[in-house]
């Protein structure tokens, strides 16, 4: 009981702190870029008096909170970090703020955004999410056990040109897998991979009348190409898999190629973190050559919701964190291959980029070729590369990849689980309204 | 059981308690091993026992990215301040439940268990709203209001349980001496109960510390506890499992020294006194 | 014979306890006015309760019968039975009744048994009792997050976990735990967590059976496992009771474990209801269906209650 005082003080203390100068609270992605951005952060302190509450959570997690505070008019945050998925979403529900402050700042330069990560984030031509950073997605693959293998990587292969060499370079007792591909289920993560590779083969998730295409023959293509391909070549437990732990595998020198986000380059290039630095090559995602390549298309961006309190000083912020000065000071600290990448023009036309990052030519590439209205080979009813532009995805994507991860983890068939997620998806479009 | 043992026997008991208690204990012991070494020691193809290059910087990366000591503070105050205020609620009830039993008590134990019986995330929805209406989001006395309510069904079963146990006879002579039910409660009963009150004390703070569903929902930069600071941690990009295990060794650190320090305490409040 | 000596101690053991019981509480009836003063001092906790348990239910169950989505502002409207249709109608609602009778009965068998035997095993006289212990408590006090973190990354990672370092050691392949095996991974992480819990409280039964009683038996000349069976079996009855139904309370909504380690895959395989209503109501934002999710886990969460109480609860009446 001798603990009630001091925890009624602890409270009031508790009231008086929230109730202090200038303060923005940011929602962020533990992402090593955000990471950075947060150390970086104290010179803008510095500069304006304003005062940071940084919240740095795992993805999912991150993704629950801001979605739950921006759809309940919470209030918690000031800032938010989110997608290309949830920004023209948001935004058309009127949760977001427009950054026109940054469109009118000459100095800010918001023409110098690359076109296709601009457009993505923009409603009715206004900007509402200012991108941190952006990326499509293509192959690294190592140079020294291509070579081993006898086979040179053509700037733009094909998935039978990819099937090959993985299977060539797999040598299971050394603990080297051909390929590291994503399995681990959530539509940003295996989802992402497995759509964007079904445009490649011409499947689509909806057609022209939000029909589900699961049962289609190039659903059955991709996701036999892709079972096979990770059966052969792929690495043990493939179906826990995302970004982060094949990031690790690859740093470790346990993949001979890694097909996955172009911003996963400048790590896996960074001496200090990759035992395989030196001797990493990049390739564009492949194709079959029906004119779509398996690249996506995606940017981390930051968003003021409609309920902050604070929104110019927040603006603030999001002008100081994407800008061109932001570059260079990463750039003098750490430098230019560390940049957050693919949002501005006038960084792959930088020399300075150009010459530290041997990623660049192929980033930008990659970013441009990817086409968010377009994504596949037959017309298609939505928006979004490796995506599909409807609130419900996010929900569905899951499911769906919860199905596919089952079928990598042997625990049901490649034909089962299309006909289940035929069925899920089906099920889930029809409860939405798109299906009559 | 039987005292009077060979010492064989008590070496063959020992030998064996000892390989079951480290084998329980490994996952800390390896959390903690791990914590002191590089990154890319701790997943190297070679594992490695103790630390080859010991090192302190994963504690330092752990709190230049987030700051520990206010994530410390804050489950402190939340979980001290969510059982105190369960209990000052909680002891009225459990006296009368005990010593004033009706028909209806189990019942009502019961049912108040029942509470807890609702998923945390099936009644996110109103309860963030309830809390945004409230202004109680990312505040430490909300997170502290909901957790006093998540665990006073637990308090009040324990509280029952131990004041069960406490003879009527003594109660009664006190009410001989013409003492009054606020002198009863105060000089008599509390005193008795005291043992009682601290575990179950010690056992709700542990409950309330460890709770990582709502701490993490409706918290954002200011009230957030170490549930949501190890959250910051959890497979992010690059090498992280070092890093990972001084975050998990500084979230569970002093709840760990709290439980080993007090765990003559627990072990009554453990059994809710159901035991004698 | 033995058996017969070692039951009636046992029994008349039992029928003291109930008749002591009886005098204290009974025969000593509260007057009328302190029952009032009892009614009073018992209002705070139950009217608390009673404004937290029925406020969000009745949201709840008013979203449930809601078309209500957090992401498309469309979804509006009285929904019918629709929501309940559509969760009890989703593809993976069986398997995960299925599975969450599973989590509650592997965890608890295993408990249960692993908790018996270590609390036998530290009731011997042994050096080093005091560490023992705490070393088997200690991951009751990690929390459940961090719990699945160090298993997954630490321990069952095929690649880097220490298990894996160990089959290979032996020459083995590594296991991928949450993907051959998910749901089996789940259970021991979570019950290694509730281990300790159970443990102690059986420690503590075993140790209040009264050293006469363990003579008595002893001289009787039964063996080992008569006294198990006859004497501390029974003995720790309640105790068992009281680590069934708080663990179960807890077992049924067991969630973080599942996100952070298998994210209630491979397909369904580790999917609950609890999860089943996170997947539902959280992550696909269907508030409606998510509510409509709530109450039947509650349903079913009370079903199984009334069961136990069925099973167990005399036991309670002490």
């Amino acid at each position: 009981m001798k603990l009630t005082p001091l925890f009624v003080g602890a409270m009031t203390l508790a009231l008086i702190g929230s109730a202090s100068a200038q303060t923005l609270t940011i929602a962020t992605v533990n992402n090593g870029d955000m990471i950075r951005m947060q150390g970086l952060s104290s010179a803008f302190t510095e500069e304006t008096g304003i005062e940071l509450n940084w919240v740095v959570l795992e993805e999912n997690t991150l993704r629950q909170n801001v979605t739950t505070d921006i759809a309940t008019n919470g209030g918690q945050y000031d800032i938010m970090t989110i997608g290309t998925y949830e920004a023209p979403i948001w935004a058309k529900q009127g949760w977001l703020k427009p950054l026109d402050g940054l469109a009118a700042d000459a100095e800010y330069d918001v023409d110098d955004l690359l076109p296709a990560i601009r457009g993505g984030l923009s409603v009715d031509g206004k900007l509402y999410a200012a991108p941190f950073y952006g990326e499509s997605s293509f192959i690294m693959y190592r140079t020294d056990l291509m070579e081993k293998a006898g086979l040179t990587m053509p700037e733009a292969p094909t998935w039978e040109f990819i099937g090959e060499a993985a299977r060539a370079m797999t040598d299971r007792a050394n603990d080297i897998n051909g390929i590291c591909l994503r399995g681990k289920a959530g539509w940003g993560e295996n989802m992402a991979f497995l759509t964007a590779m079904s445009n490649s083969f011409g499947a689509r998730w909806f057609d022209e009348n939000w029909k589900p295409q699961f049962d289609s023959e190039q659903w059955k293509n991709t996701l036999d190409t892709y079972l096979s391909l990770m059966a052969d070549a792929g690495p043990a437990g493939a179906s826990s898999n995302g970004f982060n732990e094949n990031l690790t595998l690859f740093q470790q020198g346990k993949c001979g190629m890694w097909i996955d986000a172009t911003v996963a380059a400048s790590f896996v290039t960074n001496p200090n973190d990759s035992t395989v630095a030196d001797k990493v090559g990049f390739a564009q995602a492949p194709d079959n050559g029906l004119g779509k390549r398996g690249n996506w298309l995606w940017a981390w961006s930051l968003a003021i919701p409609a309920s902050s309190q604070n929104a110019e000083a927040a603006e603030q912020f999001i002008n100081w964190a994407t800008s061109k000065d932001y570059l260079a000071t990463v750039a003098e600290k750490e430098g230019w291959a560390n940049v957050p990448p693919g949002t501005r023009t006038s960084l792959y036309e930088n020399p300075d980029y150009q010459a530290a990052a041997p990623f660049a030519a192929m980033t930008l590439a990659s970013i441009n070729s990817a086409d968010p209205n377009n994504p596949t080979v037959d017309p298609v009813p939505y928006v979004g590369v490796q995506f599909v532009a409807i609130p419900e995805f996010a929900g569905i994507g899951t499911n769906v990849g919860q199905l596919f991860s089952a079928a990598l983890a042997g625990q049901m068939s490649a034909a089962d689980a299309l006909a289940q997620a035929q069925d899920a998806t089906t099920r889930d479009m029809t409860r939405a309204g798109y299906i009559k | 059981m039987a005292r009077r043992v060979s010492t064989s026997t008590k070496v063959g008991f020992t030998v064996l308690a000892w390989a079951v208690a480290l084998l329980i204990f490994s996952p800390i012991l390896w959390t903690v091993l791990t914590a002191f070494k590089t990154e890319a020691e701790a997943i190297a193809a070679q594992p490695t026992f103790f630390p080859q290059n010991f090192t302190l910087e994963n504690f330092g990366a752990v709190q230049d990215r987030s700051d520990y000591f206010k994530h410390a503070i804050n489950s402190i105050i939340v979980s001290f301040g969510s059982t105190i205020l369960g209990l000052i609620i909680a002891i009225p009830a459990a006296w009368s439940m005990a010593f004033a039993p009706s028909k209806r008590t189990k019942d009502i134990l019961m049912w108040m268990l029942s509470t807890k019986m609702m998923p945390a995330v099936g009644v996110l929805i109103p309860i963030y709203l309830i809390f945004r209406d409230l202004r109680l989001l990312d505040t430490v006395h909300g997170l502290t209001l909901i957790m006093t309510l998540i665990n006073l069904p637990i308090i009040v079963w324990m509280l029952y349980t131990y004041f069960k146990e406490i003879p009527v006879d003594i109660l009664e002579a006190a009410r001989m001496d013409g003492a009054e039910l606020w002198n009863e409660i105060v000089h008599v009963l509390v005193p008795m109960a005291v043992p009682g009150i601290a575990s179950t004390l010690l056992l709700n703070v542990i409950l309330a510390w460890n709770e990582a569903f709502w701490t993490i929902t409706l918290t954002s930069g200011r009230a957030g506890t170490l549930t949501a600071f190890i959250s910051s941690f959890s497979s992010p990009q690059g090498l992280f499992l070092a890093k990972l295990s001084a975050a998990s060794l500084l979230a569970i650190a002093p709840i760990l020294l709290l439980g080993w320090f007090s765990q003559k305490q627990l072990v009554r409040g453990l059994t809710f006194g159901a035991v004698k | 014979m033995q058996k017969t000596e070692c039951h009636a101690l046992a029994l008349r053991q039992a029928q003291d306890e109930v008749y002591w019981n009886f005098l204290r509480r009974e025969e000593r009836m509260a007057t009328k006015q302190t029952r009032a003063l009892a009614r009073t001092m018992m209002a705070p906790a139950v009217v608390v309760l009673f404004i937290w348990m029925i406020v969000p239910l009745v949201m709840t169950l008013w979203f449930s019968f809601q078309n209500y989505s957090l992401i498309n502002p469309m979804m509006t409207g009285f929904a019918g039975w629709a929501n309940y249709v559509y969760v009890i109608g989703d593809p993976s609602f069986t398997q995960s009744l299925i599975n969450t009778l599973l989590l509650v009965g592997g965890v608890l068998v295993i408990t249960i048994v692993g908790g018996t035997f270590l609390a036998l095993l530290l009731d011997q006289p042994i050096w080093g009792q005091g560490i023992l212990r705490i070393l088997v408590i200690s991951p009751f006090f990690v929390m459940p997050p961090v719990a699945a973190l160090i298993w997954k990354n630490g321990f069952m990672h095929p690649g880097y976990g220490m298990l894996g370092h160990l089959w290979k050691f032996f020459g083995l392949q590594p296991v991928d735990w949450f993907n051959q095996y998910p749901l089996f991974s789940v259970i021991v992480i979570v019950a290694w967590q509730w281990l300790p819990f159970a443990t102690l409280i059986l420690l503590t039964a075993l140790q209040s059976l009264s050293e006469e009683q363990r003579e008595a038996a002893e001289m009787d000349g039964a063996n080992a496992v008569n006294r198990f069976r006859y004497i501390i079996l029974p003995h720790m009855a309640r105790a068992i009771t009281i680590v069934i139904l708080i663990q179960t309370i807890f077992l049924l909504g067991i969630f973080a474990e599942i996100r952070v380690t298998t994210g209630g895959g491979p397909g369904y395989a580790s999917t609950n209801i609890a999860f089943l209503v996170f997947r539902t109501g959280i992550l696909s934002n269907d508030i409606g269906a998510g509510s409509a999710g709530g109450v039947v886990a509650v349903i079913i969460a009370n079903i199984v209650a009334i069961f136990l109480m069925r099973a167990v609860g005399k036991n309670l009446d002490a």
